[in-house]
């Protein structure tokens, strides 16, 4: 197989790299200088490419690309793919649903926790030697509030189960309300915010979802809510975030996905009410570990004309 | 109304007698922080309003008359102090520990003594399951490294490690050990405890030592209460026990720890990490620690929300009432724990004509 072109969009683990270069002729498309150069060169043999949350397949590089069979994104999202164009070529998709459920899930608790009881502050304020000085500011406790969830799939759900642990009230916001399903939905996002304590991002990025969160969404949510963010950047009007924030009119944010990353708008940085994180949701070891092993096995399936494992296309 | 029998030098009821006088051996903070007052059904004796020193204090006519003590953590109520304090019934304390409180000396006495209930479990349980995942996960690590323009600069942020799966070991089951099992459970943790005894009615793993504990376990979280044989009782055995990748979580006392070995395992790479909101020497913290990433620092805020003090003022006025009222305590502490927990397995619940303790 190591005659298999598969392009890699951007760095994303040494681990799955050394693993496709076992297996494939890997090319690393971060390290080519001269693209459309590049491409025609090589779009003989690139059958595969591997894409993540930051970069994928776009309409331009399919079109690159003639010989493209199939795109493995080492992520569950797949808003940097162009699936409309891959559904027309027949060009197969792949993703990394399951494997990092519990960890998205898990960070969007720790920042629950991190945002309401000032975890990241107090840290900062030891380390500061401010303690010696006197004591930190009450805080405000995590248990029992109420908690609303955009999005109710795999990622909400974790969250919601783990959140019910903590005596959280759970509501939802989905397209459609979930049958038989014990927590309170409301048919829209504002509807939502207004009746939720802390509001958390869990839903695929899509045209639909873009920008969900508004300043209408914001407004609802007021001056003692909390946003949690674990989906994607675009799922929020940054701008609209970063005014209310500092202009007190939303109670804080935990956010580990931003518009523009690894950018982030500096009027957060001295704001003590926010948790930003460089984009960790699944950043654990055995996570990454296991996304990359589903790329790998969903290529191998894939070039041995076996069933792909996590096909969304 | 028919008035009901009294043992000899029982309180009478509340509304029918002259405010109770209770000594308060602290300013009252736990009222202040969230503005509010002292209850007026009360005669509070305030020691820093006094010109004398708290010596003195104690033996003028106004102590030496006080009912109850209301105490905290830290502001000790000795055997010298109960002997001088001869109408004192009941201790109050707005703390989960009693080890600042001679118990035996009380015991003999006769004297009840109230905690803090449940007012501070939650909360409590929160924070020590948010230190345990911004450990794992390098919350304030990642949030220090995208603030410092690092993100932009140097690339992608270091990979954490999997909560879920990890074995949890917990340090005391009482009611905030319970509390945290029951949320980390939810995040797919394995739990297994130790304590003085097995508990019945739990199915984690019990182990009867700590050192057995930690060499099964991925992760202490530190719930037990501060005695003389739990002080330095997560040694440097212990510590070498849960390893390299170990990480340890207190929200208990920081004695409880050695906390000079802990220091220099961590910056050995001997143990993997800790969440620590306690300290052997607060509000110091060993130097060392501050240099760390793989720890994080919490300026003993465990209890600290508005929603939790309010419960414990709610709690330390109910028992109070109750006292004062020939009621049984809301939270009266029972002779056998060390700290105020009722657990799973006992009960509580007092006779009217006793004074709250079983």
């Amino acid at each position: 197989m190591d005659s298999i072109g598969v392009l890699m969009a951007c760095p994303m683990s040494s681990y799955l790299e050394q693993e496709l270069e076992k297996r494939f002729h890997l090319f690393k498309f971060w390290q080519v200088t001269q693209k459309p150069q590049f491409l025609k060169e090589h779009s003989g043999s690139i059958r595969a490419v591997v894409g993540n949350a930051m970069a994928g397949a776009d309409a331009e590089l399919i079109e690159a690309l003639p010989k493209l069979e199939i795109v493995a994104s080492y992520s569950v999202g797949l808003d940097k793919v162009d699936l409309g164009k891959c559904r027309e070529k027949g060009i197969r998709v792949t993703n990394t649903p399951d494997v990092l459920t519990e960890d998205v899930a898990d960070l969007a608790i720790g920042l629950c926790l991190a945002v309401l009881r000032r975890i990241c502050a107090s840290d900062k304020y030891v380390r500061s030697g401010k303690w010696k000085k006197g004591d930190f500011k009450l805080t405000t406790k995590f248990t029992g509030k109420t908690v609303g969830i955009i999005g109710l799939g795999r990622i909400g759900t974790a969250v919601a189960k783990r959140a019910e642990a903590f005596d959280c009230p759970i509501s939802y916001y989905s397209r459609t309300m979930k049958p038989d399903c014990k927590y309170k939905y409301y048919p829209s996002v504002v509807e939502l915010a207004s009746n939720c304590h802390i509001l958390i991002v869990a839903c695929p990025l899509t045209l639909e979802t873009h920008h969900i969160i508004n300043r209408e969404v914001i407004d609802a949510l007021g001056p003692k809510g909390v946003l949690i963010n674990i989906g994607r950047g675009p799922h929020v009007d940054e701008p609209e975030l970063v005014s209310a924030l500092v202009e007190g009119r939303l109670g804080g944010a935990g956010l580990d996905v931003f518009e523009q990353e690894p950018e982030v708008p500096e009027e957060l940085f001295g704001l003590e009410n926010v948790v930003l994180l460089p984009h960790v949701g699944s950043g654990t070891v055995e996570t990454r570990n296991a996304m990359a092993d589903l790329v790998i096995g969903n290529l191998e399936a894939h070039f041995m004309n076996k069933p792909l494992l996590t096909p969304v296309v | 109304m028919a008035s009901h029998a009294q043992n000899d030098g029982a309180p009478s009821p509340l509304h029918r007698r002259s405010p109770p006088r209770v000594l308060l051996l602290r300013k009252p903070h736990h009222f202040s922080l969230i503005n509010r007052p002292l209850p007026d059904n009360f005669h509070f004796l305030k020691p820093w309003e006094s010109p004398l020193p708290f010596d003195d204090f104690l033996s003028s006519p106004d102590a030496r008359a006080a009912e109850a003590i209301l105490t905290y953590g830290g502001a000790p109520v000795t055997a010298d102090m109960l002997r001088r304090l001869p109408e004192a019934r009941l201790v109050v304390t707005a703390s989960a520990g009693l080890n600042h409180i001679d118990l035996a000396e009380c015991r003999r006495r006769g004297i009840a003594i109230a905690c803090s209930g449940d007012a501070y479990t939650d909360a409590v349980a929160d924070l020590a399951v948010g230190l345990l995942i911004d450990v794992l996960r390098k919350l304030s690590a990642g949030d220090r490294y995208l603030r410092r323009g690092l993100w932009s600069s140097e690339g992608e942020f270091a990979l954490g490690s999997k909560l879920g799966g990890k074995r949890v070991g917990i340090v005391g089951l009482g009611r905030i050990g319970l509390e945290v099992a029951k949320r980390l459970e939810a995040f797919g943790c394995a739990i297994s405890y130790q304590s003085r005894k097995k508990k019945p009615y739990v199915s984690y793993a019990f182990y009867s030592n700590v050192y057995e504990l930690a060499t099964n376990c991925d992760a202490l979280v530190i719930c037990c209460g501060l005695t003389e044989e739990t002080h330095h009782m997560i040694n440097r055995e212990v510590l070498l026990a849960l390893g390299k990748e170990g990480v340890i979580v207190n929200v208990a006392r920081g004695s409880i720890i050695d906390e000079k070995e802990m220091v220099q395992l961590l910056v050995q790479g001997e143990l993997g990490g800790a969440g620590l909101d306690v300290f052997e020497n607060e509000p110091s913290v060993p130097e060392e620690l501050l240099a760390l990433d793989n720890v994080v620092l919490s300026p003993h805020t465990a209890v600290y929300t508005p929603e939790t003090l309010s419960d414990l003022c709610d709690l330390v006025v109910g028992n109070l009432e109750a006292f004062f009222s020939n009621k049984p305590l809301l939270s009266p502490v029972l002779y056998e724990r060390t700290g105020c927990s009722a657990g799973i397995g006992s009960v509580t619940t007092t006779k009217p004509d006793s004074v709250g303790f079983t």
